[in-house]
C-alpha cells in the first residue's frame, strides 16, 4: 500500500513537472504571461527609414492580433532593439534578445544584410527566423535550415520587366541600358539578372557601375548614367539614392525611356515627397504587394494603418506590408502546432502553406517564398499601377487596374 | 570622355562650394578655440531641418530663411559654447572637446528623431529641379546659388575677421590665446562669438545641403568625416583654405568617379588629404599656430 501511494505520488510529480520540451513554453500550460517577440530592427542608421516602416508592420500585427484573442490564448509583446543599420549590432541584438532576454520568439531585420548577420547567430541557438527583407540570394545559400522568407525571392524581381523590354518588337525595342548599383546583396544581383536577359536581346549594356553604399555624392554616377544617353536606366538602389539620380536627370533634363529601380520608388509619400510629385510619372519598381491587392487581411491592415498614422493608402510604404506579414505567417504556424518549441515550429514553416498580406506563403527547402508573385509597379497620376506579364511578356495591368502601362516614359 | 571630364569638374567646384558652407563653421571653431566641434554633421541636418520647416509649414522660401534660421544658429551656437565648452579646463580641452560634441550631437538627433522620425525629406523650390543650359553642360540652379552664398558668406566672413575689431580679438585668439588675454580681450566672449558664428553659418550650409540632399536625423554621420577632411586639408583656421580645400576634394573625387571608378572616389577624397600633409603639414594655408602654453 506505501508503495502504491509512492508510486502515485511519483506519477503525479512527474506529471506536474512534464512540460514542453525545448523551447519555451506550450499551449498545454496555463501561462497567461504574454508571449515576448525579440525583434532588432535599424532605427537609426542607413537603414532606418525602412526600419522605421517594419516596425510599424510589426506594430500594426501585434495590436490586431492582441485585440483578437493573442496568439494561444496570450498577448503578443514585441520587444524591439536598435540595430543602427549595423552587421555586427544586429548580432549582438538578437544574441541579448535570445539568450538574456529569453525571448519566446523573434522576427527578423531590415535588409539582405542584417539578415545574413543576424540569421548565424539565431541559428546557433535554434530559433526559426522568420523575416520579411532578407530576400538576397546569398541569405539562403549557407545552408541554414531556419530562415524562413515571407516576401519575394529578390534575384528574380527584374525579370518580368527585363523580359518584356527583350521581347518587344526590333523597331521599338531600346538599343541601349545603363546600369547602376549600390555594393549591395539586396540590389546587385538583381541588376546582374536582368542584365543577363537584355545583353542577349541585343541592348547594350553602356554603362555599368558599382557603388559603394556609404557613397554621399551620387552626382558622377547619375553623370555617367546621363552622359551614356541609355535609352534604359536600372538602377539597384534605395529611397536616398535613387531619389538623388532622379533629381539630378530632372536637373539634366535626362529623359530615358524607362527607368526602373529595385527599391526607393516603393516608398509611398516618402518617395513622393523626395522627387516631387510631379516627377514620379513612369518611374517603375518590382514588388508583391499593393494597397489595392485581394489578399486576406490586407483591407483591415490598410485601414488601421491609417488610424494608427494617417494619410493614404498610397502613402504606405512596401515594408508594412513584409513585417505584417511576418507576424501573420509566424501566428499561423504556432497555431497549427499549437505551440512554441522552435524545432516544431521551423518543420512546420518548412512544411506548411500560410496566407499573408502579401499573398501566399510557401517556403522551399532553403527557406525562399515559392508561392510569392513579383508584379512590375509603375508611378501614374500618384498612384503606384501593378502589372504582370501576359503570355507575350508584354506588361498588362492588373485588374481592376485598366490604364495601359507608360512606354516611354513620360518627361518630367 | 572629355566631356565626362569636364562636366566631372565642374559638378567638383559646384559641390565644393556646398561642402565649403558646411566646413567653414568647424574651421572657424577648431581654428580660434581649439575645439573639435562633432557636431558639425548633426548642426548642418539642423539647419536643413529649420530650413524644411519654415518651407513646409509657412512657405518660406529656402534662401530667405536663411534671415531666421543663421540667427537662431548663432544663438543656439552661443548656447551650446557657454552650457558645455566653456566648463571645459585648459588641460585635454581639444580631447574632451570630441566627446562633449559628441554627446550634444547624439542629444540633437535623438531630438530631431522624436520630432521627424526618421523619414527621409527634402527641400523643394523652383530652382532645385531647373537648370542654366550653357555651353552644352545644364548647371543646376540650385549649385549656382549655393556656390554664390558660400563666396558671399565667406568673403562677409573674411571682411568681419580683418575689418572690425571683433575680428581682429578672434585673430589675435587664434594666434595666441594667452597672450590675446594679457592684452585685454575677453576670451569668453570672443569664444561665444566665434561659436555662435561657427553654427550660425553652418545654417546656410545645411540649407543648400537639405536641397541637394535626402536627409533624415542620421545624415550627419556620412557628413562630419569629409568635412574633418576639408578642415584639416585647407588649414585649421582659415575659413578661406576651406573653400579651396572643398573644391579641389571635390574635383579629384568626381574625376576619379568618371575616369577611374565610384568604388574609388571617396578613397581617392581621403587620400589627397595624405598627400598634402606630407609636403604641407598645416594643410593648404594653415599657419603655424604660437600656442601659448
Amino acid at each position: 500500500m506505501r508503495a502504491a501511494s509512492a508510486l502515485g505520488a511519483l506519477a503525479l510529480g512527474l506529471a506536474a513537472c512534464s512540460s514542453s520540451s525545448s523551447g519555451t513554453g506550450s499551449s498545454g500550460s496555463s501561462n497567461t504571461t504574454p508571449i515576448k517577440i525579440g525583434v532588432s530592427l535599424s532605427l537609426t542608421g542607413d537603414f532606418s527609414a525602412d526600419g522605421k516602416a517594419f516596425q510599424q508592420g510589426y506594430q500594426l500585427w501585434a495590436n490586431n492580433i492582441n485585440a483578437n484573442g493573442g496568439l494561444l490564448g496570450r498577448k503578443v509583446s514585441l520587444d524591439i532593439v536598435n540595430d543602427a543599420s549595423s552587421p555586427v549590432q544586429v548580432a549582438t541584438n538578437y544574441q541579448k534578445l535570445i539568450s538574456v532576454d529569453k525571448v519566446d520568439l523573434v522576427f527578423g531585420p531590415f535588409s539582405t544584410l542584417l539578415t545574413k548577420a543576424a540569421s548565424q547567430v539565431v541559428a546557433r541557438y535554434g530559433y526559426a527566423f522568420v523575416e520579411g527583407a532578407g530576400g538576397g540570394p546569398s541569405v539562403f545559400t549557407r545552408g541554414l535550415t531556419n530562415v524562413f522568407d515571407v516576401s519575394l525571392p529578390v534575384a528574380n524581381n527584374l525579370v518580368s520587366f527585363a523580359k518584356w523590354m527583350a521581347a518587344m518588337p526590333a523597331a521599338t525595342r531600346p538599343k541601349t541600358a545603363a546600369y547602376a548599383t549600390q555594393d549591395d546583396p539586396f540590389t546587385a544581383p538583381q541588376l546582374d539578372a536582368a542584365r543577363a536577359i537584355l545583353e542577349p536581346a541585343g541592348i547594350k549594356t553602356v554603362y555599368n557601375k558599382v557603388y559603394p553604399s556609404e557613397t554621399t555624392d551620387y552626382g558622377p554616377i547619375a553623370s555617367g548614367i546621363i552622359s551614356s544617353n541609355a535609352d534604359i536606366v536600372l538602377v539597384g538602389t534605395l529611397l536616398p539614392d535613387v531619389s538623388a539620380f532622379i533629381k539630378q536627370f530632372v536637373q539634366q533634363n535626362y529623359n530615358p525611356k524607362a527607368l526602373i529601380a529595385t527599391a526607393g520608388p516603393d516608398q509611398g509619400q516618402q518617395f513622393i515627397q523626395n522627387v516631387g510629385a510631379n516627377h514620379t510619372a513612369g518611374i517603375m519598381v518590382p514588388n508583391e504587394w499593393y494597397p489595392t491587392a485581394n489578399t486576406p487581411g490586407n483591407q483591415a491592415m490598410i485601414d488601421a494603418y491609417i488610424k494608427a498614422y494617417g494619410g493614404t493608402a498610397q502613402d504606405i510604404s512596401a515594408d508594412v506590408p513584409e513585417g505584417y506579414s511576418v507576424g501573420e505567417v509566424t501566428a499561423q504556424a504556432v497555431k497549427n502546432i499549437n505551440s512554441l518549441d522552435q524545432t516544431k515550429l521551423i518543420a512546420e514553416l518548412h512544411s506548411g502553406t500560410y496566407t499573408s498580406v502579401q499573398g501566399p506563403v510557401k517556403f522551399d527547402a532553403t527557406g525562399q517564398n515559392i508561392a510569392a508573385f513579383s508584379y512590375v509597379f509603375q508611378w501614374q497620376s500618384g498612384a503606384l499601377v501593378p502589372y504582370q506579364p501576359d503570355s507575350n511578356q508584354v506588361l498588362q495591368p492588373v485588374p481592376p487596374a485598366t490604364a495601359p502601362i507608360l512606354y516611354p516614359k513620360p518627361a518630367w | 570622355m572629355g566631356t565626362e571630364l569636364a562636366k566631372a569638374v565642374v559638378d567638383g567646384v559646384l559641390t565644393g562650394g556646398v561642402y565649403a558652407l558646411m566646413a567653414a563653421g568647424l574651421t572657424l571653431i577648431f581654428g580660434v578655440m581649439e575645439i573639435i566641434n562633432i557636431a558639425q554633421g548633426i548642426l548642418v541636418v539642423l539647419g536643413a531641418y529649420l530650413s524644411y520647416v519654415l518651407e513646409v509649414h509657412f512657405g518660406i522660401d529656402p534662401f530667405l530663411g536663411l534671415f531666421l534660421t543663421i540667427p537662431l544658429m548663432f544663438g543656439l551656437g552661443m548656447a551650446i559654447e557657454w552650457a558645455f565648452i566653456r566648463r571645459l579646463k585648459s588641460q585635454n580641452r581639444t580631447a574632451l572637446s570630441i566627446l562633449v560634441t559628441f554627446a550634444v550631437a547624439i542629444v540633437i538627433e535623438g531630438i530631431l528623431t522624436q520630432f521627424f522620425s526618421a523619414d527621409l525629406k527634402t527641400l523643394n523650390a523652383w530652382y532645385i529641379d531647373q537648370s542654366l543650359h550653357i555651353f552644352g553642360f545644364y548647371l543646376p540652379y540650385i549649385y549656382l546659388l549655393g556656390f554664390g552664398l558660400a563666396v558671399v558668406l565667406l568673403a562677409a566672413l573674411y571682411v568681419f575677421l580683418y575689418r572690425t575689431r571683433t575680428g581682429f580679438s578672434i585673430r589675435a585668439s587664434v594666434q595666441n590665446r594667452t597672450g590675446a588675454e594679457l592684452v585685454g580681450i575677453d576670451i569668453n566672449r570672443v569664444s561665444g562669438i566665434t561659436f555662435g558664428i561657427g553654427v550660425g553659418v553652418t545654417a546656410a550650409g545645411g540649407m543648400v545641403f537639405g536641397a541637394t540632399n535626402s536627409f533624415n536625423p542620421n545624415s550627419g554621420y556620412d557628413l562630419i568625416s569629409r568635412l574633418l577632411v576639408i578642415v584639416v586639408l585647407g588649414g585649421l583656421g582659415s575659413v578661406g583654405g576651406a573653400l579651396i580645400a572643398a573644391v579641389v576634394a571635390l574635383v579629384i573625387e568626381d574625376v576619379t568617379a568618371v575616369v577611374w571608378s565610384p568604388v574609388w572616389a571617396s578613397t581617392m577624397f581621403f587620400a589627397v588629404l595624405i598627400v598634402v600633409l606630407l609636403v604641407r603639414p598645416n594643410g593648404l594655408f594653415g599657419q603655424q599656430a604660437v600656442r601659448a602654453q
